[in-house]
This record gives structure tokens, sequence and C-alpha cells, in this order.
């Protein structure tokens, strides 16, 4: 195995190289195999990734109801998760005071579900940041590295057209969803949007939703 | 000619051997094993969870809420220990010196105070990972509210990490952001896996 052996001059006078025909010998081999031991030992402890986190910030709560900040109804996007990892979404404000209300549609998390529906509200911010990271990334737009999450965040504050989104869960959610769909506001840029309860109205508007699905359901059958 | 067997020079081999062996003892960072087994969810974001400073509240896929701080930079200030001491001075509990001691080495914690003393106490680790039911976090019961609440006025740096199971109740993951949310922390750091996702702009 792994051993040191002492070279001996070649060429010089055989005599005298015979004489010292053995040379020391260590032998390595266990100190080999503890080193092979240990290199396996950290590798395989070794964590590489860290784990990641995802940063939210959630307004104070507030006690009193006049010091939550007003909602413009035009821009507000509604989301509300349900059981299954199934979304739906209505556009403006459920007011029972101001029939009809507003229809919910049903979508998904895929990237042509809900993702599309945000993109589609959000596109002028979204090319806007988007045209910065191409930018940024192609060398063609000079901004420090590190500038580029404050330059988007200025974005954000500035935009006045995208939603407002407000994100609400049934029971039953799970708390995939949620990540997912906070996941998917950084995902298409949204500057604003919120964890809110979910109200009676919608509660109502929920299984109303799901009563006419399940009676759709039984009599195309 | 006798043929010899024929030597290989392991030298090269073992020179490589030391120096990966170097290379992964000095990047080698221990992470203490959780009490429990969790399956984050995927997020695209790619900030790293802060080493020091941190409390982390990990809810499990059974809706158990488990709970741990860290010791901060400085070991000497036994802030694991004194927090522990306050919360149980609230729940009129005295733990002893050793107990303290030993709690500061051990890792996230998922008990009701009245059971704390037999979980420190517990010199077997299986036993002792067997006997996490989750810390009450009810309006009429929340030992959360105050493991929190001392958590950070001991330590003011302290962030909050939630280590969320994927298949645990929002319901839970609700309740565990009102009792911090009460205690004035709005920031939160939702530990996540890694993931990339496609973005279709052309049909916008």
């Amino acid at each position: 195995m792994a051993e040191i052996i002492q070279e001996e001059g070649h060429g010089k006078k055989k005599g005298k190289a015979r004489a010292k025909k053995h040379g020391t010998h260590i032998d390595m081999t266990p100190m080999v195999d503890l080193a092979c031991l240990l290199l396996t030992f950290f590798m395989l402890t070794t964590a590489f990734s860290k784990p990641k986190v995802m940063e939210i910030v959630l307004p104070e709560k507030t006690k009193d109801i006049k010091d939550a900040p007003q909602l413009d109804k035009d821009r507000a996007l509604n989301i509300i998760l349900i059981e299954g990892d199934k979304v739906l979404w209505y556009n403006g404000l459920a007011d029972p005071t101001k029939p009809p209300l507003p229809v919910l549609t049903e979508t998904d998390f895929s990237s042509e579900g809900i993702r599309k529906v945000l993109l589609h509200r959000n596109k002028d911010l979204f090319l806007q940041i988007e045209e910065m990271n191409k930018g940024v990334t192609e060398g063609t737009l000079n901004i420090p590295r590190d500038s580029v999450a404050s330059r988007r965040k200025k974005m954000m504050t500035a935009d006045k057209q995208g939603p407002v989104v407000l994100i609400k869960a049934a029971d039953k959610v799970k708390y995939k969803n949620i990540v997912d769909i906070i996941d998917e506001m950084a995902i298409c840029n949204v500057a604003r949007y919120a964890l809110v309860d979910i109200n009676s109205v919608e509660k109502k508007m929920v299984a109303d939703y799901l009563a006419s699905q399940a009676s759709g359901a039984t009599s195309s059958k | 000619m006798p043929s010899k067997p024929p030597k290989i020079d392991m030298t090269p081999m073992v020179d490589l051997f030391f120096l990966l062996l170097i290379f992964f003892i000095l990047t080698a960072t221990f992470r203490a094993q959780e009490a429990v087994m969790v399956d984050t969810p995927s997020s695209i974001s790619n900030t790293v969870t802060p080493e020091r400073h941190i409390m982390t509240i990990i809810v499990s896929k059974d809706n158990m809420v488990f709970f741990n701080v860290d010791n901060g930079i400085d070991t000497s200030e036994h802030l694991r220990g004194k927090i522990l001491q306050a919360v149980g001075q609230q729940y009129q509990i005295k733990f002893t010196p050793e107990e303290i001691k030993k709690f500061e080495g051990l890792n996230s914690f998922a008990l009701p105070m009245d059971k704390m003393k037999a979980w420190i106490d517990e010199k077997d680790s299986k036993t002792r990972d067997a006997m996490h039911v989750g810390i009450p976090l009810d309006s009429t019961d929340n030992q959360l509210m105050m493991w929190v609440r001392m958590s950070r006025l001991y330590n003011s740096e302290l962030q909050v990490a939630i280590k969320g199971d994927q298949a645990a109740d929002y319901t839970t993951i609700k309740k565990v952001i009102d009792v911090l949310q009460d205690n004035n922390v709005n920031k939160f750091n939702l530990t996540t896996n890694l993931e990339s996702v496609d973005v279709n702009i052309d049909n916008l």
C-alpha cells in the first residue's frame, strides 16, 4: 500500500548501494485508512446548501377599524385559497349591500394558472423590472448589483397601476399553498399584497361556488 | 526473470485525500439534529438564513409547534438559560443550575411548561424526542407567547424564522403569526427550499 520508500542513488557505487538495500519503510496504511474514513465522514455530514428564507412583512395589527388603509376598488384583486390546491379569484370588492356579488373564477398554482392572472394585471411593473434585470445581466445597464434590489423596491413604491392583492385562506388550507401564493407575488413582482382574514361574505361566496360546481358535475353526468 | 508484484505509487492519491480532508474539515458546519423532520415548501427566494440571533418556530406536519432560540454570539451570556428561568418563573417552576446548563445544550422543544423539567432530566435522547406534544398556544394557555416575549426581552436582536411543514395547516401557522404580531413582530422569515420557475411573458 502507501509507503515511503527511500530511494537510493542509481548508478553510483554498486557495493555501497547493496549495503543500504533496505531503506526505511514507513507503513502509511493506517494513516491513509484514517484519512479516508474522516474524508468520507466530513463529505457526508457537510451541508453545502444552507436553508433559504423568504421574508415577509405583515402590516401591524390595527385595533381601530378607522386606522385601516382604504383600498381602491378598481385595483383590488382578491385571491381565495381553498382546499385541494385550488385558487379562486375575483376583482373588486365583495359588498353585500351592492349586489350583484363578483363572480369567482377558479384556477390553480401552475404557470398558466394564477401567475397568468397576476402577470396580466401587473404587466407594466413586471416588464419594467424585467427590463432592468435584463439590462443588468447583459451589462447594458450600469447599475451596481447590490443596488438592484433597492431600485426594484423604488419601482414598486412608484407603481400606481398594478393590483392590490388580498390573499385570503379558507378552512383546511395547507401552509404550502400560502407560501406558494406569496412566492407567486415575488415572481410576478406584485408591489402590494396582504394576507387578510376571509370574511363571512366571501365564505358564503366560496360555499355557493362549490355547491354550484358540485351540482354542475352531477347534472352533466 | 522473476516477476515482481507491481508497485502502485499511492502518494498522489494520499495527497489528494488529505487536501480534500482539510477542505471538508474547514468548510464543515455542524447543525444540530432537529427534534422533528420538516419538509419545507419551496420558493424562489435566495436569502440565506441568518446564523445567529435567531428564534425558530417549527410547525410539524401534525401541527405541533416547536420552539427554539439560540444562544447568540456570546455564549457566556447564557441567554437560553436566562430565558428558561424567566419563563419558568411565570409558571412558578424553579430549575436547578444543572437543568439550566443542560437546557442550554439542548435543541428545539415542544412541551408545556409542566413537562419541561422531566424533559430536561431525561437522559435517553430517544425517549426525550418522543416526549414532544406541542407548545400550547390557545387563548387560555398561551405559552408560546411567553417564550417569544421572554426571548425578545433578553435578546433584542432576535429575528424570527418560521419553519413550517408543507402539510401543516395554515390555521396553526396563522395562530403562530398572531402570537408574534401580538409581540410586535411584523417581519418574518419563512424557511423554504430554493426552486426555480419559468415565467412566460410572450402572451401577455
